[in-house]
Parts: C-alpha cells; structure tokens; sequence
C-alpha cells in the first residue's frame, strides 16, 4: 500500500517535472526565435557596416537551434537569450548572440571546412561552428573553462568538435591549414603562426575589445598569392561625422 | 550628576588633539580608498564611489542637527563612541566592500549593479559619518570656538594628507588601513582622556583595541581585483606568478613570470611579421597598463620584432638619431632605440619603483640597460615626470619618443576621461619641438580606435603647436601612419622632403601599415592595407589642417578638439550629442563606443547633488518643526546661511583642486602637487582659521564686514599667485626640486591663511544668532565640498582650470553678500 502510494507519487512527481522541462524547453524554443528575430532586424540596421542585408541562412538557422542557455551559468540562464554580453565566470565572458552570428558570418565556413578557434570559453560559437563546418578544432588555455567546455559539448553531442586545453598562440598544427580561425581571447597582436595556418583563402576572424565591450571585428583574409588583406568592421550603424562630408 | 560631567568637561575645553587626530585619519582614509579601489576598479570609479561616501560627512551634520541634546549631555561617550566606531568601520566597512559584487562594467547590462553600487556607498559613507560626527559635536558642543577647533579640524587634515602619502612609501595598503583604523581608537582614548568623567580606565580597552587594529590578518583587507583586469585576466593562463609586487602611492607595482605560456607582448604587431617576441616579464600597475620587460641578451637580432611595430617608424627617417624616450616604463622603447643604433638615449620614467626594478632586481634579464650612470648601450635613465624633464632640459634632440604606455582596454573604454594628462596638450607638442635638431622628429604613439578619437586630437594639436610656433604650412611637417592596432603621428622641426616620403611609403608597405597622412598624400593612397569602413583618418586630417577645420571640429561626433594645458582632459572624447544615439547603438554594440569616463563623473554629481539635497533638507524641515514658534524670523536666516555655506564649499574646493593642477606642472611630479598643495591649503586655512577669531572680536565700525575684505583679499592673492606661477613654468624650471617646493608654498600660503577664515567667521554668526542650527551649517559645508570637487573636475574639462578660478572666486563674492 505504502509502496504503490509512494510509487504514484513519484510518478506525478516526474511527470510534473518532464512536463515542466517540456514547457521550459519550449520557452527556450521560444526565446531562441525571439533572438533571431532580434538579429535579422539588426542585421537590417547596420547593413552598411556589415555590408550585407542579412547574414548567411545557415548560420541564422543554426542560431536558433543552439541551446545558447546551456553554456551559460546557472545564475545567467534568464538572460541566455538576450542580445548581451554575459559573465561565465574566470573573468571571462560570452559575446552577445549579434556579435557570435556576425563573427561565423564572417568566418563563411562550409560543409567540408577545418576550423580552428582560439579561446573556447563557454564552447557556444564552438557548437555553432560545428553545425556549419566539418570539423571544429578549438584551444582553451584556462583548464577549468577547457574542460567544462569539452563536457558541455559532448553531453550536447557535438562529435565534431575537438577540445584542447592549452596556449593558443602556436595554434594546432596537426590539423592546419584551415579555412578558417576564430581568435575569440584577446592578444597583443596577431600571432603570426595563426597567419601561417590560415589557407590561401582562409578567413581569420577577431574580436577586438576589452570584456563585455566588443568593440570592433577584424578580418583577416589570406589571398590565394599566400598575401595578407585585413578588414575592420565596426559593427554599429554610426558615421562619426555629420554633416557635409 | 549631568551637571558635574558638564562643568568637568567644559572645564576641560574641547578634545582638540582627538579631533586633529580623527581628522588626520579620516583625510588619510580618503586618499587610502582612493588608491585601493584604483587597485580594486579602475580610477573613475573609484572618484565615483569615494565621492559619493564623503558624503557621510554630510549625514554627520543632518544627524547631529537632530540630536543636539544628546550632544550636550553627554559630549564625551558619544565623541569617543564615534571616534571609535571610525575604527572599526574603517577597516570593516572595506572588508564588507569589497564583498558586494559590485561589477562596474556589468552596471548597463545588469539591472542589480546600481544596488550593489548604493550598498559599496553605504558602507564606505559609514567611517565618514563617525569621524565627521566627531568633528561636528565639537563644534556644536563648544559654540564659540570654531576657530580653534576648526584649525585643528584643518591641521590634522593636513598631517593626514602629508602623512599617508609617505606611508605609502614604507607600508602596504593593508598596513595603512589598520594604522588608520588604530587612530580612530587612539583619538577615541585621547578625546575620554581629556573630556571623559572621571574614570579614566575606559581608555585602556580603546588604547587596546587600537593595538588590535595593528595585529589583524592582513588577508582581510588585501584588495580583490576586479576579474576583467588585465592582471587579473593574465593570472587566469596556467604557470603564471605574480613574483614581485611593489606599493608607492604611485601604484602597484607587479612584475608577472608566466614560464609556461610566453607573455609575448608586443602591441601592433604587423600581420607580414614572422618574429615573435623574446620572453618578457610582464609589468602592470594597478593591474593594468602591461608594459614588458623584455628579456635582452645582447644579441640585436633578438628585438627584430620592435622593428615591426609602428612606433619603429622614426628611425628609418634618422641615422643614429639622439633620443629621448618619455615615459620608459619597463624599457620596450628603449631597447627600440637600441635595435635601431640609436647615438645616445635618454629615458625617462616617473616610477621610481619601475626603474629600480629594472635597473636592479631584474639587471641581468634585462641585459643592464637601465644601469646606473651611462650603461653600455648609452642609455641614461632619469626617474622624472616627462613634462617637467622636457621642460627644465637645455639638451636638444633627433628624436623624442612618446611611449604607449596606457592599456588598451582602459584606453577603448574611455577609462582615462578624468584624468588630466600634460603630455598631449598643445603646449606639450611646442615644449617638444623646442627641444628638437633641426630636422629631428617628435614621434607619438597611440592605440587604434575605431572610428578614430585619440589619433585625431593628436594631429589637431600638432596643427595647434606648429602653428603657435610660427610655422606657416603644418601640413608639411606631419605624418601619420596606422597598424591595425597603433597609430604614430610624426612632427618633423622641418619639412619632410622626397626622401622621407619614399622612406615612409615603404615602411608601411614592408609591414602591411597604412598611410594615414604625408604631406601630399593623394585620397586614393589611404586605407589600403588594412581597410575601414571610410578612410577617416586622411579625412579628418585634411579637415584639420584646411578651412575647414572648426566646422569639422564642431560636426565629429566625438570631442577631438586639441587638448591645453588649461583642460588637459586628453581622454575627453564624449559629446552629449552623441549620446542618444550610441545608449540606441546599445544592442548593435555600441556602448564601447561610449565615453565612460565623463558620464560616470556626471552620474557622480547628479547622486551627489541628490544626496546633499536630502541631507540638507531633512534637517531643515526638522529644526523648523521643532521651533515651530519662531518659524519667520529664522526662515530668512537659514536662506542666507545655505548660500553662505553652499557657496565657500565650492569655492574652497574650486580653488584647492584647480592649484593642484597648476602646480602639477611646476611641480613636475603629481605626487608633490597633491601633496605640497593640499598640506600647505590645509595648514595656512588652518592658521587662518585660528586668526579669524581676532578679525570677529577687532569687527570695528571701521570694518564692518571682514568678510568682504577678506574675500577682496582671496581674489587678489590667488590672481596674483596664478600669474606668478605661469611665469615661473616659463622661466624657473631649471631650479631644484626643493626650491620648487618652497615658492609653492610661499604662493599658496597667503591665498590658504585667507581662505581659512569664511567657514569660522560665519559659524561664529550662526551660533550667535541660532547655535542649533551649527551642525546644520557644518553639514551643508560637507556636501558642498563633495559637490564642489566633482562641479571643479567637470567644469574643467569644459572651460579649463583658469575659469574655475574665477567662478570660486565669484562665488566668494556670493557668500560675502550672504553673510548670515
């Protein structure tokens, strides 16, 4: 008697909970849409800073399919969605969903692509690249941010993705050249055994910034005659000057 | 019984040397919190915060308005309970502090930042209300001497200010707030000694308990980095140390080893170098501004990477240049200048702390290049201030070097805003050209910002220089060039002929720069290797140098306009214009955009107004209340009263903080300008205060307003001083250090002694007329203050420290009509 009271109640108990997680997942779902939606119409606004009038649809998809809320902490969830920058603790943060999408935008990452990131944090534009590329080889130098990412991604099921704790500084040999690197820990320069790793072709993205102020992307193409192009994009629809020019 | 205590303590007199005492310590603790929140926060920041707790001084007033019987009955229990509660809140009240996790650049993201930050002023105002409620008693306790209490009151002050500053040379901050804490128990035990009843064992436990203060784990109060500093964010990469820490109150000083992860610091790297940097140490203080202290062997081909930085580009111009380096720090472009062949360098680095480090702890990793006297590489070091090294120099130059030295990420955030800098203002740029060969070059270095800010009020006080020094066409005489990261703007003392165009095109080309500007430089020739948005650079300084440039000036959405040396605000860049739009920018990214720094210090005066309004105003209603009877006659006085004392808060403070920048320059050395100003306000106001007395008493028919002709007499002093001291910049920089400091002191006194006397000479009026509301006036005096400091910093960088002269001395005009 006792037992089969104790059994009814917790299965109401799971199911109230399973039904929870349904409705709280379908929260997420929602938000998720909510974000991308923000995205596109920013993406609109700063046209010609960016210059395009949407980013790539793959890389909006793959925006509303990361669960974002999962590689953020416990204390953060609530705000996981919002267009904002986050703290994920070891004085590192996570860039504002605007600016993940801007900067794989730019990476232009293809299904047969190798891809190299430095600075793992979180593992989110880990897992957003991974979606897009066919490999994603990625450097995290603070061990405890390293390792946590490495779990995080493979619960998440993310096979593609490959976690090394480490300096970033000489990238990963054993898998170069890449298409494309994403350098998201900041430096006083641009390492130059990055550049050597880079493709003809290949497109090295960086943020460029202090903490929760990611000011402006610096894009670094490698042209096919092994020369160096670089581009800055200030992401915001601002023109210093008014007035006649 | 209440009648035996009251004769025993009034025969006593007031605890004058507890009140020195409390003073001292509680002036001490000011300029403490101030240099361990810049360790904690960044510097504007804490100006906001130590602001806003000053206020506490405030609420002693309103409090005290409301407690006046209490005050009477029982002044020493209550003196020494206060003094000793400054002790314990002192320290315990940082220790709490610094556990609130107030996180400043989370404050536009994060809607529980404002009441963490309203938490970390709480508790912070706490230690300022019990020292201000002990000064206040005091007066209020024995009505009709506020001259000598309040000599005392500015005299302890003074010893606090000279006194921490020293400190800081010989202890740790830690160590200097548990002695601060231990002064509040000291002035607790001196104040029961010489008011108390007639126990005298109460004294022993606070003369204990100060003892006790000395003995806590220092743990407690050490200083918790904000994580997003940058040694903080360097400590994160395995195998790193902090292995050698060093305090002045110039700053912390930490030398950082990472042997498993190089530091490799080496800003603007060009993207077409193959070099990486040889192992360095990393040098921060405050835990920012990484400068690196460079491993050097002797072998030249180790430092191929200074090569390829923008800031090498001068010496593909020279050969064999002679060269001043201002601003050395930990020796980068010092060894630069070696790399290159450099005849002779002179460096010079205002930390003595960083040139000892170099010069010995670390002499053999750095290959000796700071040794003493001439080293081998010919360099001489000179520990000074830059500004003031130029100025008093006869030598002349091939080259100076303007190192980077801020850090990017405070620099790109807008950190620096408040703060005043003399080595980027027009006057600057002509001292340095004045010290110029003929041909020789003037070489800055800035960091990157996009759309440009710092590169373009650079050039336009270039533009500005050459032209104050009677050169007919700047445009001939400048170059800038950028990196993806760095900008350096060359000024030539000549024109840049053929060859130094084709040598600097191919500098560029070499290492992927771009060309920013050359005399003559074609539109097309612009943005080409590392490409932005527009080509904003050459445009903007090809509007510098035409007709169009105060239009120019007026239409950029940032504030680019040439800094002087009467706004020295290099860091300024905010417009309210542009506000709306960058707070709009915000989900885009575009608060990085944002300033900081001046809206941080607005967001301080429009909470310190606020503050002040509430703590003024609660006391008013409360004394109308109590003496409801006799409502008319002290409404008009309590008017006059509020301007009085509004009026020489911000006066005094007006004038204090607008000298302490002027004499930063005579001064050469920020150190001795806060220290050498504020003593010698402090002292001679104090003095002037004691004689004020004697100018109330000799108040004959034939005076019949000494303030008036006291006012008189602070208008003419400080004019007269200021005229003095631009002459002596000009003329007397060459003389001794001491000798500087003496004539200092020689032009301050007179202004101070007099400036000493408005506060005691209208507190004798209002206890004359109403003794009630004494403490009311003290406290509209303390927020005015607060008010005043900030209203002066602000007004500065809008109309210069000159104009903040003559405001305060207007206001003294004010306060003179409104005699209470």
């Amino acid at each position: 008697m006792a037992t089969s009271t104790l059994f009814a109640i917790v299965t109401t108990l799971l199911l109230t909970l399973t039904g929870a997680q349904t409705a709280a997942a379908q929260d997420f779902a929602d938000e998720r849409r909510r974000m991308v939606e923000d995205i596109s119409a920013l993406v609109r606004e700063t046209r010609a800073e960016v210059g395009k009038q949407a980013f790539d649809e793959r890389v909006m998809a793959v925006m509303a399919r990361v669960p974002r809320h999962e590689f953020v902490p416990t204390s953060q969830v609530a705000s996981a969605y919002r267009n904002r920058p986050l703290p994920i603790g070891h004085g590192q943060t996570i860039s504002q969903p605007y600016i993940v999408a801007l900067m794989t935008d730019l990476a232009r990452a293809g299904l047969g692509d190798t891809v190299l990131e430095v600075g793992t944090g979180s593992g989110y534009q880990a897992a957003v690249m991974a979606h897009l590329a066919k490999a994603v080889y990625t450097i995290e130098i603070i061990e405890p941010l390293g390792l946590q990412a490495a779990q995080r991604l493979k619960t998440l099921g993310y096979t593609n993705v490959e976690v090394r704790v480490g300096d970033g500084y000489h990238g990963w040999a054993e898998h170069a050249p890449y298409d494309a690197i994403l350098v998201t820990a900041a430096a006083s320069h641009i390492p130059p055994p990055l550049i050597r790793q880079l493709k003809p072709g290949g497109r090295m993205v960086i943020p460029v910034g202090a903490s929760f102020m990611v000011q402006q992307l610096m894009l670094i193409e490698k042209n096919l005659d092994g020369t160096i192009s670089s581009r800055q994009i200030l992401p915001v629809n601002f023109v210093p000057l008014t007035g006649r020019r | 019984m209440t009648t035996t205590r009251l004769r025993t303590e009034g025969a006593a007199g007031p605890p004058l040397i507890a009140v020195a005492l409390i003073s001292a310590a509680a002036l001490a603790y000011e300029i403490l919190l101030m240099r361990l929140f810049s360790i904690v926060f960044w510097y504007h920041f804490a100006y906001m915060i130590i602001s806003l707790a000053l206020l506490g001084y405030g609420a002693a007033g309103a409090l005290l308005t409301m407690a006046r019987s209490a005050v009477e009955q029982r002044f020493a229990p209550l003196f020494s309970a206060a003094a000793a509660a400054f002790g314990v809140s002192a320290i315990g009240c940082f220790a709490l502090a610094q556990r609130v996790p107030f996180s400043p650049l989370e404050i536009l993201w994060d809607p529980r930042q404002p009441a963490y930050l309203l938490a970390v002023y709480l508790l912070l105002a706490l230690p300022f209300l019990c020292s201000g409620a002990c000064v206040c008693m005091t007066f209020s306790r024995w009505a009709g001497m506020p001259s000598r209490i309040y000599s005392f009151d500015t005299l302890g002050a003074g010893a606090g200010c000279l006194g921490i500053i020293a400190m800081l040379f010989v202890l740790s901050p830690q160590d200097a707030l548990m002695l601060i804490g231990a002064l509040g128990w000291l002035a607790a035990a001196v104040a029961w000694l010489q008011c108390g009843d007639r126990r005298r064992w109460p004294a022993l436990p606070m003369l204990a308990a100060a003892g006790l203060c000395l003995l806590l784990p220092q743990a407690w109060v050490a200083p918790t980095m904000s994580p997003y500093k940058e040694l903080s964010q360097t400590l994160r990469i395995p195998g790193t140390r902090v292995v050698e820490e060093r305090f002045s109150p110039l700053g912390l000083v930490s030398v950082v080893e990472s042997p498993q992860v190089p530091l490799r610091h080496a800003p603007g790297l060009s993207l077409t170098a193959t070099v990486e940097p040889p192992p360095q140490l990393g040098v921060f203080i405050d835990g920012e501004g990484l400068s690196a202290l460079t491993r050097f062997d002797g072998r030249r081909d180790s430092l191929s990477h200074l090569d390829q930085m923008t800031s090498a580009l001068p010496y593909h111009l020279l050969r064999h240049p002679r060269v001043l380096v201002l601003g050395a720090g930990a020796g980068a472009d010092v060894l630069q200048a070696r790399y290159h062949d450099a005849e002779r360098i002179d460096a010079v680095e205002l930390n003595p702390q960083v040139v000892d480090l170099v010069r010995r702890r670390y002499a053999d990793y750095a290959g000796g290049i700071y040794a003493e006297g001439l080293s081998a590489g010919q360099v001489r070091v000179h520990i000074a201030e830059a500004r003031g090294f130029v100025a008093a120099s006869a030598e002349r130059y091939d080259l100076i070097q303007v190192a980077l030295l801020d850090s990017f990420s405070a620099s790109s955030a807008g950190l620096y805003a408040l703060s005043e800098n003399y080595l980027y203002t027009i006057e600057a740029l002509q001292d340095d050209l004045r010290h110029l060969h003929e041909g020789g070059l003037l070489a800055i270095t800035r960091w990157v910002t996009l759309p440009p800010r710092d590169a373009l009020k650079l050039f336009g006080a270039a533009v500005a220089a050459l032209q104050r020094s009677g050169v007919a066409d700047p445009a001939s005489r400048l170059a800038l060039v950028r990196s993806w990261q760095t900008s350096t703007l060359l000024v030539k003392n000549g024109d840049f002929d053929a060859a130094d165009i084709a040598a600097i095109k191919a500098f560029c080309a070499e290492r992927s720069f771009d060309v920013a500007f050359y005399p003559g430089m074609r539109a097309d020739e612009a943005n080409r290797y590392n490409v932005v948005g527009r080509p904003d650079l050459f445009d903007a300084a090809t509007a510098l140098l035409g007709p169009g440039r105060d239009e120019f000036l007026h239409n950029y959405k940032f504030h680019v306009a040439p800094a002087s040396d009467d706004s020295p605000h290099f860091f300024h860049f905010f417009k309210w214009r542009s506000l709306p739009e960058l707070l709009s920018l915000k989900e885009q990214g575009g608060l990085p955009l944002l300033e900081w720094g001046y809206p941080v210090l607005v967001a301080t005066l429009a909470q310190a107004v606020l503050a002040s309004l509430l703590l003024i105003a609660a006391p008013a209603a409360w004394v109308t209340r109590a003496g409801a009877g006799q409502r008319a006659s002290l409404a008009g006085a309590r008017g006059r009263l509020l301007v009085y004392f509004t009026a020489i808060g911000f006066a005094f403070m007006f004038v204090e903080i607008a000298f302490m920048q002027k004499f930063v320059l005579f001064l050469s050395h920020p150190l001795y300008a806060v220290a050498v100003v504020l003593f010698a306000f402090l002292l001679f106001a104090g003095i002037g205060s004691g004689v004020s007395k004697r100018l109330n008493e000799a108040a004959t028919p034939k005076l019949r307003n000494p303030l008036a002709a006291v006012v008189l007499a602070i208008g003419l002093s400080a004019t007269l001083g200021l005229a003095l001291l631009s002459w002596l910049f000009e003329h007397a920089m060459g003389i001794p250090d001491a000798a500087r400091i003496v004539i200092s002191v020689a032009l301050i006194a007179p202004l101070a002694f007099l400036m000493g006397m408005p506060f005691p000479l209208g507190l004798a009026r209002v206890e004359a007329r109403d003794a009630r509301l004494v403490p009311w006036a003290w406290g509209i005096n303390g927020c005015a203050s607060v008010c005043g400091a900030v209203l002066a910093t602000l007004l500065a960088i809008h109309v210069g420290f000159a104009a903040v002269v003559v405001v305060a001395l207007v206001l003294y005009g004010v306060a003179a009509m409104a005699r209470p």
